[in-house]
C-alpha cells in the first residue's frame, strides 16, 4: 500500500496554559503526591550512595547484610576511598526505572506538567515539543537493554538475601534478612511485570496456536500479562522497599537498632 | 431531588462563546444527555447537541462534563454534587461546529490512512482458522465505539503543536488491532513510526482513563506497538538477528491460522472467499486438518515478496485438539 500522510489535526478550542482546565476535582494531587515521592527517594538514594558513607562514616554493610544500593558490591583497591561503589551499580536500576512505561507516565506529569492532568492546559512551552519521537526521549527505546542488565544486580540480591538467612552452618532468621527477601522479591516482581519484558516473551507474536514453540510463549505472555497489570504497584512496592531496606541496614551499622533474629 | 444546575457551552465558530446556565429538574436515573433534551425541549431549542443511540455504544454524545471527556448519555447527574453548577462543554481538541457539537472529520480522514486489514490473497477466506487465544487481544480494540474521547484528552491532539501528524490513540488501537491479527500480512511499523507519529505518544494514560469501553489503550494498544516500533527500528540486536537470518524486513514472522485439507487443496474456495484459492501454495496439503503454514512477513517497504512452498515438516505435525471456542 502506498503510504497516505496522516494530515495534521485542525486547532480546537481547548484552553492553553498551565493548569488551564474546567475540571473541578483535586487533579493536581496525583502529579504532586508523586513528585514528593520520587523526589524523596532520588534525595534519599543519592544522600545513600554518595554522602552517608563518605562524609557521615555509616558503612553500607553490617552483620552480613549488604545494602542493594551497593551490590554487587565492586570495590577494587584502586578505587579511592571517596568514590562510592554505588555510583558503578546504580546506573543500571537508574536507567531501568527513567525509561520504564509506568516512570514515563508518572514524571511526564508530575516533573514535565506534559500534561499535569487529563484534559488540563500545560506550559505553552511545550507547544512544539516532539516529546518521544527526537531526542533526548526518542532514547527511551532502549528501555529493553536496561531490562537485560537489571536482571545482572537482581541475581545478586538474591544471592545476597540467601546470605543473609544463612551464616555458616546455621540459619539466621532475622529482621534485616526478611526485609531483604520481601525486597528483592518485590524488585523481581517489578522486573517480570515489566512492558517490555512482555512484550519479548510472547506479545511481539500474531499467532499463539500456531506451533508449540508459540504456545509456550503464549503461557510466558499470559503470566507477564498478569504482573503487568500490576506494574503501577510492583514499581512502587520495590521503590519503597529498597530505600527502607537501606535504610535499616545502615541503622543497624551506626548502632541505632538491632537485629532480632532466630537462630537453628 | 434537587434541580441541577448546568453552564452549558454555546458559541459558533469566530464568535465570542459563553456560558449559559439552566435549571433541570432532576429525575431518578437521569443523565446528563437528558438534561440536554430537557433544555432543547423546555428552554433553549436552538441548543446544538450531537446524539444517536442512548445507550453508550454509538459514541455520538461525546462531550466534556465539568471538564472531564465523557459520553453524555452515560454519566449520571447524580454522580455529581448538584449544589454545584455542572458545565458542560463540547470535546475541545476539535473544531467548533457549534455549541456542543464538534467537527471530527479529521478523523476519518486519519482512518483513511492506514493500511487496511491485509489477509493473504492466496488462502480462501474459508480456510481461515484460529483459536480464542489468537484473537483475544483484537477483540478487546474491537470494542471501540469511535466516539473520539480517547483524542479529546490526549495531550498531544489537545495542546500541542508538532510538525508532523500525530494520529492520536483511537488509531493506535485501530493499527494494533490489524498488526496484531493472526491473518494480517500487513506491515505498518514504517507508518506507525513516521506518518503515524507514534513518537509523540509519551504515555500519560489519559486516553485509557476515559474510554467508555475500559479498552487498556496504553498498555495492550500503544505500548505494544511502540515495542514493535523498536523491534523494527531502535534494537541493533534484532537487527543483527535479522541479518543473520537473512530476513531484511522487519524480521517478525507469520504463521498463519489457516486450514489445510482437501477441499483446500482442490483449490476449491467456498462462495463467500475474497481470492481465489491458489493450486500451489504455501497452505495447500492434500490430507491433514487444520494446522498452521508459515510465511515470512513483507518488508517494511510493503513489497510484497513471493511466498516460499510449505514447510514440510510443519505439514507432517500431528494436529492439534481442537479446544478453541470458536472462530470468527
Amino acid at each position: 500500500m502506498t503510504a497516505i500522510p496522516t494530515p495534521i489535526k485542525p486547532a480546537g478550542t481547548a484552553p492553553q496554559g498551565m493548569g488551564a482546565t474546567t475540571r473541578r476535582e483535586a487533579w493536581w494531587r496525583e502529579p504532586l503526591v508523586i513528585a514528593v515521592g520520587f523526589g524523596a527517594f532520588i534525595v534519599y538514594s543519592l544522600f545513600s550512595a554518595l554522602v552517608w558513607g563518605p562524609v557521615f562514616g555509616a558503612p553500607y554493610e553490617a552483620s552480613g547484610y549488604l545494602s542493594p544500593f551497593f551490590s554487587p558490591l565492586i570495590r577494587p583497591d584502586w578505587l579511592p576511598s571517596w568514590f562510592s561503589p554505588a555510583i558503578l551499580i546504580l546506573w543500571i536500576p537508574l536507567g531501568f526505572r527513567a525509561t520504564c512505561y509506568y516512570y514515563r507516565k508518572a514524571y511526564y506529569r508530575a516533573y514535565f506538567a506534559d500534561p499535569p492532568g487529563c484534559a488540563v492546559g500545560e506550559p505553552t512551552i511545550h507547544r512544539r515539543y516532539a516529546l518521544e519521537a527526537a531526542f533526548p526521549f526518542i532514547l527511551q527505546n532502549v528501555h529493553r537493554y536496561f531490562l537485560y542488565l537489571a536482571f545482572i544486580p537482581l541475581l545478586f540480591l538474591w544471592q545476597d538475601a540467601f546470605l543473609a538467612l544463612r551464616q555458616g552452618e546455621s540459619w539466621r532468621i532475622g529482621l534485616i534478612g526478611v526485609v531483604m527477601v520481601v525486597n528483592v522479591t518485590l524488585l523481581t516482581g517489578y522486573s517480570l511485570s515489566c512492558h517490555s519484558l512482555r512484550h519479548l516473551v510472547g506479545g511481539k507474536i500474531d499467532c499463539f496456536s500456531c506451533s508449540r514453540g508459540a504456545l509456550l510463549r503464549y503461557a510466558m505472555w499470559q503470566r507477564a500479562t498478569w504482573l503487568n497489570i500490576h506494574h503501577m504497584r510492583w514499581a512502587w512496592a520495590s521503590l519503597i522497599s529498597v530505600a527502607v531496606t537501606d535504610l535499616l541496614i545502615r541503622l543497624l551499622a551506626i548502632g541505632a537498632i538491632a537485629d532480632p533474629a532466630l537462630r537453628f | 431531588m434537587p434541580d441541577a444546575q448546568l453552564n452549558v457551552f454555546r458559541g459558533l465558530p469566530g464568535e465570542k462563546s459563553r456560558f449559559e446556565a439552566f435549571e433541570v429538574p432532576v429525575e431518578e436515573g437521569m443523565v446528563v444527555l437528558d438534561a440536554l433534551h430537557w433544555i432543547q425541549g423546555h428552554a433553549a431549542p436552538d441548543l446544538a447537541v450531537r446524539w444517536n443511540c442512548k445507550a453508550a455504544k454509538c459514541g455520538s454524545c461525546g462531550a466534556e462534563v465539568n471538564g472531564r471527556p465523557s459520553l453524555t448519555c452515560k454519566t449520571r447527574l447524580t454522580d455529581y454534587d448538584l449544589d454545584e453548577p455542572i458545565t458542560v462543554e463540547p470535546m475541545r481538541a476539535f473544531p467548533l461546529i457549534k455549541d456542543l457539537v464538534t467537527d471530527v472529520s479529521w478523523n476519518y480522514a486519519v482512518n483513511k490512512t492506514i493500511e487496511p486489514f491485509s489477509p493473504p490473497a492466496d488462502v480462501p477466506q474459508a480456510d481461515w482458522r484460529w483459536q480464542q487465544r489468537d484473537v483475544e487481544r483484537v477483540q478487546e480494540f474491537r470494542k471501540c465505539i469511535e466516539c473520539f474521547l480517547c483524542q479529546d484528552v490526549c495531550h498531544v491532539l489537545r495542546n500541542h503543536e508538532t510538525d508532523s501528524a500525530f494520529m492520536g490513540p483511537r488509531f493506535l488501537v485501530r493499527a494494533a488491532g490489524l498488526e496484531m491479527h493472526p491473518m494480517d500480512q500487513g506491515n505498518r511499523r514504517e507508518y506507525l513510526k513516521d506518518s503515524g507519529g507514534i513518537g509523540y505518544c509519551n504515555i500519560t494514560k489519559c486516553c485509557t482513563e476515559v474510554c467508555p469501553e475500559h479498552i487498556k489503550i496504553t498498555d495492550n494498544a500503544i505500548i505494544p506497538l511502540k515495542e514493535r516500533v523498536a523491534d523494527a527500528y531502535y534494537d541493533p540486536l534484532q537487527w543483527a538477528w535479522r541479518k543473520l537470518r537473512g530476513n531484511e524486513g522487519t524480521g517478525a514472522r507469520v504463521e498463519l491460522p489457516v486450514l489445510r485439507g482437501p477441499r483446500a487443496a482442490a483449490g476449491d474456495p467456498a462462495p463467500s472467499d475474497p481470492a481465489p484459492a491458489a493450486a500451489e501454495g504455501p497452505v495447500a496439503r492434500a490430507d491433514g486438518p487444520a494446522v498452521c503454514a508459515r510465511r515470512p512477513r513483507r518488508s517494511r517497504t510493503s513489497e510484497p515478496k513471493p511466498s516460499p512452498p510449505a514447510v514440510g515438516g510443519e505439514a507432517a505435525r500431528p494436529p492439534r485438539r481442537r479446544r478453541d471456542r470458536g472462530t470468527s
